[in-house]
């Protein structure tokens, strides 16, 4: 499977170190180099430097013909941005946005986007910690019930540059 | 009218400031406490030092009422998010961003965002209005700087296409002599007939460059280079 992880922090390089050994072919984007130090030495996938929520970067990384896209930077509203690029412009199939805002993510999974909200899990694993019930909606990453607000008439870019409002 | 506007920047300042004085009702979110302040100074306590992507602080500051939100903060993927939420979220009837990168406009439009609104791309608009897209070019001078070779590539609006050099109006001490067509050099003839992507070699004393830009560019609209033909 080809992958997509935007933003290189313990977070990021984790999954992409996990997944390219797993054989995958992963190519992690960051806005800083220092960031890939992060990164195993012998790191088997890929690490280009550019901003992630830009859409010629995104393409230079591949994301025409990618399987699994994860916006996982440190910004709620980069990741945002960055995945409804993949959704939308570059139609990847399977999109992860990490939205760290509770009232975001959950308003992102009702505009049909899978989200992961770092705050929430925390909150409910240590909630169940001290004997509190467990939240049913913190529950890894939450997917959305409604396909992502205009996946279905999905224009190419060029033809919704035409149109008006 | 209620708006709520969000990033105190100077465009949110200057924007805040007109709409006041046409007598709207509204609101400035803006997450600098410092930038907050000296907005509240010079226009009264309209200001709520608050970040307007964060849900709870657009309904603080009444987005359910508001029949526009504008997010002019300088960061794209904030206002994205500000004008999502307020029209997911808030049901707020007509949301506007301001667009730094200009190939972010068909996505915002796409999601939904009413109205873009892209520094970058008048700028760019207002340069490209002024200069053409094919110039003169200045190879190299001789003689001292009294002459140049120049090279002149006619577009598709030159007033040369279709012409012999004869047709081409040049003064004297000024000469095309050699025209590139594709990937060869040829001698200009006077049967040579100019034709769009024609490249012209001219040598000309440097105060006719203007004649060789008229006759084979065109009057500085669309350019196209052509023509210096003749001339011998």
């Amino acid at each position: 499977m080809r992958v997509i992880v935007v933003g290189c922090g313990r977070v990021g390089a984790g999954i992409a170190e996990r997944m390219a050994r797993e054989g995958n072919d992963v190519t992690v984007i960051d806005i800083s180099t220092e960031a890939f130090t992060r990164l195993e030495e012998d790191f088997p996938g890929e690490a280009i430097r550019g901003d992630g929520t830009d859409e010629d970067v995104l393409r230079r990384a591949g994301a025409e013909s990618v399987d699994l896209f994860l916006a996982l930077t440190e910004g709620d509203n980069r990741n945002v941005l960055s995945a409804q690029l993949a959704t939308e412009t570059f139609k990847i199939p399977q999109v992860v946005v990490k939205i760290n805002d509770p009232v975001r993510a959950e308003a992102y999974r009702e505009l049909g986007m899978a989200t992961i909200c770092r705050t929430r899990l925390l909150v409910d694993a240590l909630a169940r910690h001290v004997g509190l019930s467990a939240d049913p909606g913190a529950e890894g990453v939450a997917m959305p019930t409604t396909p992502h607000v205009h996946a279905d008439d999905a224009p190419t870019a060029a033809a919704v540059a035409g149109e008006h409002n | 009218m209620y708006i709520i506007v969000v990033g105190g920047g100077r465009v949110g300042y200057y924007l805040t400031k007109e709409l006041l004085e046409a007598g709207h009702e509204l609101v400035v979110l803006e997450k600098d406490q410092r930038r907050a302040r000296q907005i509240a100074d010079d226009l009264g306590s309209i200001v709520l030092a608050r970040d307007g992507s964060e849900g709870k602080h657009l309904a603080e500051a009444g987005a359910n009422r508001a029949a526009i939100v504008a997010a002019v903060t300088g960061d794209d993927e904030d206002n994205l998010v500000i004008c999502q939420m307020a029209k997911h979220h808030f049901e707020v009837p007509r949301t506007i961003a301001r667009v730094t990168n200009p190939k972010n406009e068909p996505l915002f439009k796409h999601l939904g965002i009413d109205e873009i609104i892209s520094p970058t791309r008048m700028a760019l608009a207002a340069i490209e209005q002024d200069i053409p897209v094919h110039e003169l070019l200045h190879l190299a001078q001789l003689e001292g700087g009294e002459l140049e070779l120049l090279e002149a590539q006619i577009g598709a609006d030159s007033p040369a296409i279709g012409r012999k050099p004869s047709d081409i109006h040049l003064p004297d001490g000024c000469s095309l002599f050699v025209l590139i067509r594709g990937d060869s050099a040829q001698q200009i003839r006077p049967e040579t007939i100019f034709q769009t992507d024609d490249k012209v070699l001219a040598i000309s004393r440097t105060e006719c460059a203007v004649d060789l830009r008229r006759e084979l560019i065109g009057n500085g609209e669309a350019t196209a280079v052509t023509t210096l033909a003749g001339t011998r």
